[in-house]
């Protein structure tokens, strides 16, 4: 703790704040992360010295720069990698990786999948802008089928990652998905990360203004938010709707809305009380994985915290404990009695 | 078998024992036959008797490449002697041929007048066949004409021995290269009882498998004994070694020590990040078993996690290592470079193997030194060191690590796949003799820069996370000198440039003079790197036994390059340098030291001989 920090009082985001000058473009969805980040560590109180922010390279990841805290801006896709090795070093840290959708999902790919395999005890953000901002503008793994880059003046051919799909399938134990303009809404996903012991994954949806400016404008601009938008809270009924007239239902493994007091294509008239509700610690991920598979722009978008299971140990934790137990049975050695193994023989 | 000193008959039986200073021996098989066991089983029954010995293990990339043919000849060489040797020698004195295809590939290396065991069992029209023989070699007079055969059916010994045993049909037949060694004690007059002991130890879970072993390993003895295979055995005496304790060691085994030993050394906890790549892997797989110890090892998802991990690690505060070979390091070149403009304390081990690309995955090779070097983007120094024996990974190892933290950089520890597998007596160092490696973790509040810097290592403050009030950021943009904040300035950029290079030229003021034998001045110097240092030193001292005037130096700190160099190269009319590359040090060397150099290249998967070293020192003298 350094003095600033000693006495408890109450949350001061400018503590987490670095001297450098932020430097993303005027109007970057990145600012309202920042922002809403060092909030967060203020009120959870983060001890700046146990706290190390990691990132691989893209306008996101400058990040570390900005925060008041251990940091380090690596390589490109390498942040999963790097933070892994932090977390296993001294698993007291609080280590959070600052990512973006070329980063985590394109180069860094491998890393992304394993780090979630592993359950290893790190938050990870990843800004989804859908583009390639820091090269100017090329299609990333997240732009949308037919979208026109500079690296696509004819339209993507390419098929896009779905991130929360993706992390689900590599065996995530906490989703969730934020966005860049929903300051209030983000904080307390960031917070849920943060109390997660394993590895716990946030897309947060982040405006590019100047190379795919109002990306999700579609459904997150104030006046349709409300509509297109689910945000899924555990233990809450699937409800949504300015009016909160709208829910989703399941059908066996997939989501789909329906309108309240209204028939369904089935005929069925659903009421709030039919609306199921969220499990997100459900320890089978199917239904959180059919929760991202909305069709976005049609059906509404699902933010919030769409799994958080904490059944499985973090990879961390594992490996300390293994190492605790084996000292505990055999004991340390001196290097005397290492060297001095096995057959020897004494020429005299 | 050279240098035969004496023969003298023994009363109790009619044969003679012949006493030699040396001899090579070749076990060679299918790749399921197990060879490297067997010769591994040899090599320490001479190793306790207090032979001094090198081994060469020789397999193939395949696993188990089809039975029989030629592609899975797996062939382990040994060599063991009275006196001190340096290399596991050229060609064998014996060869066992568990099957045609190992006769075949191993009779060319196998002396004239030598002994060829060969397992008649294995000698059907199919096997031959496979191994591509047009008729069997073992009827044709003139294929083994002039060698010692002994012909034994190990099969039907093996069976016969075990036909009241538990063990199945192919389990018993397992254990037939446990009767070719027990021939090949009795034709050395060892004793039995080391390995029967070292059975019993590798196989305790196992005990019927023991027992069957221990009873052919007897038979193969016993057989040998009561046929009379030969009139004449052979014994080769202890080598008279310097005194001490010894174990044999094989390299990478001694690495994998010497890294731990680093941690013991400095108190530093040990962090390994690595992925499994031949002929790296053991190193990994004998740090994932040092739990007790404390090490951490992560085998991460591919060569690029492996050195970020590691890289993380070092941020933490732990002595960080990665291993690897050649087309891993490749991968790791990205990274090496963040390590350097962050300026952290890291060890990168390359077991180099025969390249470019997948290469040569089982055979040594020294090639990746120019990537060492100078194989990264941007002003990216790096020190280089290389291991010259397998015991001399452990010193390695250590010295690596104490480079690494004294002066905050990654270094590169070359090693190769003929250390890696090789083995050699190593006399056990005492621990007070062991360098000492301090760590000095910075704590101090007061004027904390990330980037200030020691005035005499040029290092800068190592502060990991978790220490009071010191957070700061790193990273692999260009940092300002001091703050460690990003910076574009051209002149910044410049100094910091400068700065890194200086601190890593700096690193040849505080390493040892290099291995140096010889006269202080003469026609010739040999100059070698690495694993080359028991053929050269075999060579050379061929060459002045003959009276030429020939010294030899040998590098373990490649880079920088000892400040000494200048001076010796000066004194002699040429040097010759050794390389199984196509003249990598030689290319370094001539880059900063003028002299009359003579490159000399091999690159054939295998070491160099005494004998090719003798022979191009008299070709250049000549």
């Amino acid at each position: 703790m350094t003095a600033a920090d000693a006495k408890p009082k109450k949350p001061n985001k400018a503590l987490y704040k670095s001297d450098q000058d932020v430097r993303w473009c005027p109007g970057c969805g990145d600012y309202g992360i920042l922002n809403a980040v060092q909030q967060v560590f203020a009120e959870l109180g983060l001890d700046r010295d146990r706290t190390v922010l990691v990132s691989g390279i893209g306008c996101s990841s400058r990040f570390p720069y900005y925060m008041e805290t251990y940091g380090m801006h690596s390589i490109h896709g390498r942040a999963p990698a790097i933070a892994s090795g932090i977390k296993l070093a001294n698993p007291e840290l609080n280590v959070w990786v600052v990512t973006g959708d070329g980063d985590a999902l394109s180069i860094g790919g491998n890393h992304f999948i394993h780090m979630l395999r592993r359950n290893i005890g790190l938050k990870v953000l990843l800004f989804n802008n859908r583009i390639y901002g820091l090269t100017k503008g090329q299609y990333s793994p997240t732009s949308e089928h037919g979208k026109v880059t500079k690296s696509t003046p004819f339209g993507s051919v390419d098929q896009p990652f779905n991130p929360l799909a993706l992390a689900i399938g590599a065996g995530a134990t906490f989703v969730a998905r934020a966005v860049d303009v929903m300051g209030k809404h983000m904080r307390e996903v960031l917070k849920a990360a943060a109390e997660h012991e394993g590895t716990a994954f946030v897309e947060i949806f982040q405006n590019c203004n100047i190379f795919n400016n109002g990306a999700y404008d579609p459904i997150v601009k104030k006046e349709v938010r409300d509509d297109m938008l689910v945000d899924v809270r555990h233990g809450e009924p699937l409800v949504y709707g300015k009016e909160l007239d709208k829910g989703l239902v399941f059908d066996s493994f997939a989501v789909r809305p329906v309108k309240l007091g209204e028939p369904d294509e089935h005929g069925k008239v659903w009421t709030k009380e039919d609306l199921p509700v969220w499990n997100a610690r459900d320890p089978n991920p199917a239904l959180s994985f059919a929760m991202t598979q909305l069709r976005e722009g049609i059906d509404p978008t699902a933010i919030g915290v769409i799994r958080s299971f904490d059944g499985r140990m973090p990879y961390d934790r594992e490996v300390h404990l293994q190492i605790e137990e084996i000292r505990k049975a055999r004991g340390d050695r001196d290097l005397e009695s290492l060297i001095y193994a096995g057959n020897t023989w004494t020429v005299s | 078998m050279t240098s035969t000193t004496q023969t003298e008959g023994e009363a109790a039986s009619a044969r003679k024992i012949e006493h030699l200073e040396e001899a090579i021996i070749r076990f060679a098989g299918d790749s399921g036959d197990g060879m490297q066991l067997t010769g591994g089983e040899f090599t320490n029954n001479v190793a306790l008797f207090g032979n001094d010995l090198a081994t060469f293990p020789d397999y193939p990339a395949e696993i188990r490449a089809p039975a029989g043919t030629i592609p899975g000849v797996s062939a382990f060489q040994v060599r063991f002697s009275s006196f001190d040797i340096h290399t596991p020698g050229d060609k064998a004195d014996v060869l066992v041929a568990m099957n045609p295809a190992a006769l075949k590939v191993c009779l060319p290396q196998t002396k004239k007048g030598g002994i060829v065991l060969v397992n008649t069992g294995n000698f059907n029209k199919t096997d031959w066949t496979k191994a591509e023989f047009e008729a069997d070699p073992l009827e044709d007079p003139d294929y083994l004409d002039g060698y010692k055969v002994l012909k034994v059916d190990l099969n039907h010994l093996t069976k016969e021995t075990l036909k009241d045993s538990d063990l199945e049909g192919k389990a018993q037949l397992r254990c037939k290269n446990f009767a070719a060694l027990g021939i090949l004690f009795w034709i050395f007059n060892r004793d039995l009882e080391p390995t029967i002991r070292g059975i019993e130890e590798r196989f305790g879970k196992k005990p019927e498998v023991a027992a069957a072993n221990i009873a052919v390993l007897k038979a193969g003895y016993n057989y040998a004994e009561t046929a009379e295979l030969l009139h004449t055995t052979y014994q080769v005496e202890p080598a008279k070694l310097p005194s001490g304790t010894y174990r044999n060691i094989v390299g990478n085994q001694a690495m994998g020590l010497g890294l731990l030993a680093a941690s013991k050394l400095s108190g530093v906890q040990l962090f390994l990040g690595s992925y499994p790549i031949t002929p790296a892997s053991e190193i990994l797989q004998q740090l994932s078993g040092y739990k007790q110890d404390g090490v951490i090892t992560f085998q991460a998802e591919d060569e690029i996690a492996g050195i970020c991990s590691a890289i993380g690690a070092s941020f933490a505060g732990k002595l960080a290592v990665t291993t690897s070979s050649g087309p891993g390091i490749a991968l790791k070149t990205e990274a090496i470079g963040l390590a350097v403009m962050t300026e952290l304390p890291l060890v990168i081990v390359n077991v180099q193997r025969g390249g470019p690309s997948t290469g040569l995955p089982t055979k040594t090779e020294q090639a990746d030194l120019l990537q060492a070097v100078w194989g990264r983007n941007g002003e990216c120094p790096v020190p280089v060191l290389a291991a010259a024996t397998p015991a001399d990974c452990f010193y390695m190892a250590i010295e690596a690590f104490r480079i690494a933290t004294k002066y905050m950089t990654p270094v590169l520890l070359l090693s190769d796949g003929y250390l890696a597998n090789g083995s050699e007596p190593w006399r056990l160092p005492r621990i007070e003799d062991l360098p000492k490696i301090e760590v000095r973790f910075h704590t101090e509040r007061e004027g904390f820069l990330p980037y200030s810097r020691d005035p005499e290592t040029l290092a800068r403050p190592w502060a990991p996370p978790g220490t009071p009030g010191l957070h700061h950021r790193i990273g692999g943009l260009e940092k300002e000198d001091g703050t460690g904040n990003v910076s574009y300035d051209p002149e910044n950029h410049f100094h910091m440039i400068k700065t890194r290079e200086a601190k890593v030229q700096g690193i040849a003021k505080d390493i040892p003079e290099p291995e140096f034998f010889g006269e202080e001045s003469g026609d010739l110097l040999v100059v070698g790197w690495g694993s080359t240092l028991g053929s050269i030193t075999g060579g050379v001292n061929r060459a002045r036994e003959e009276g030429l005037k020939v010294s030899r130096l040998h590098l373990r700190h490649v880079w920088p390059l000892p400040l000494s160099l200048k001076e010796t190269f000066a004194r002699f009319e040429r040097i010759l340098i050794p390389e199984m590359n196509l003249g990598q040090l030689h290319k370094v060397l001539a880059s900063q030291i003028p002299a009359e150099y003579v490159p000399f290249s091999k690159v054939t998967g295998r070491p160099f001989s005494n004998i090719e070293i003798h022979e191009k020192i008299r070709e250049v003298l000549r």
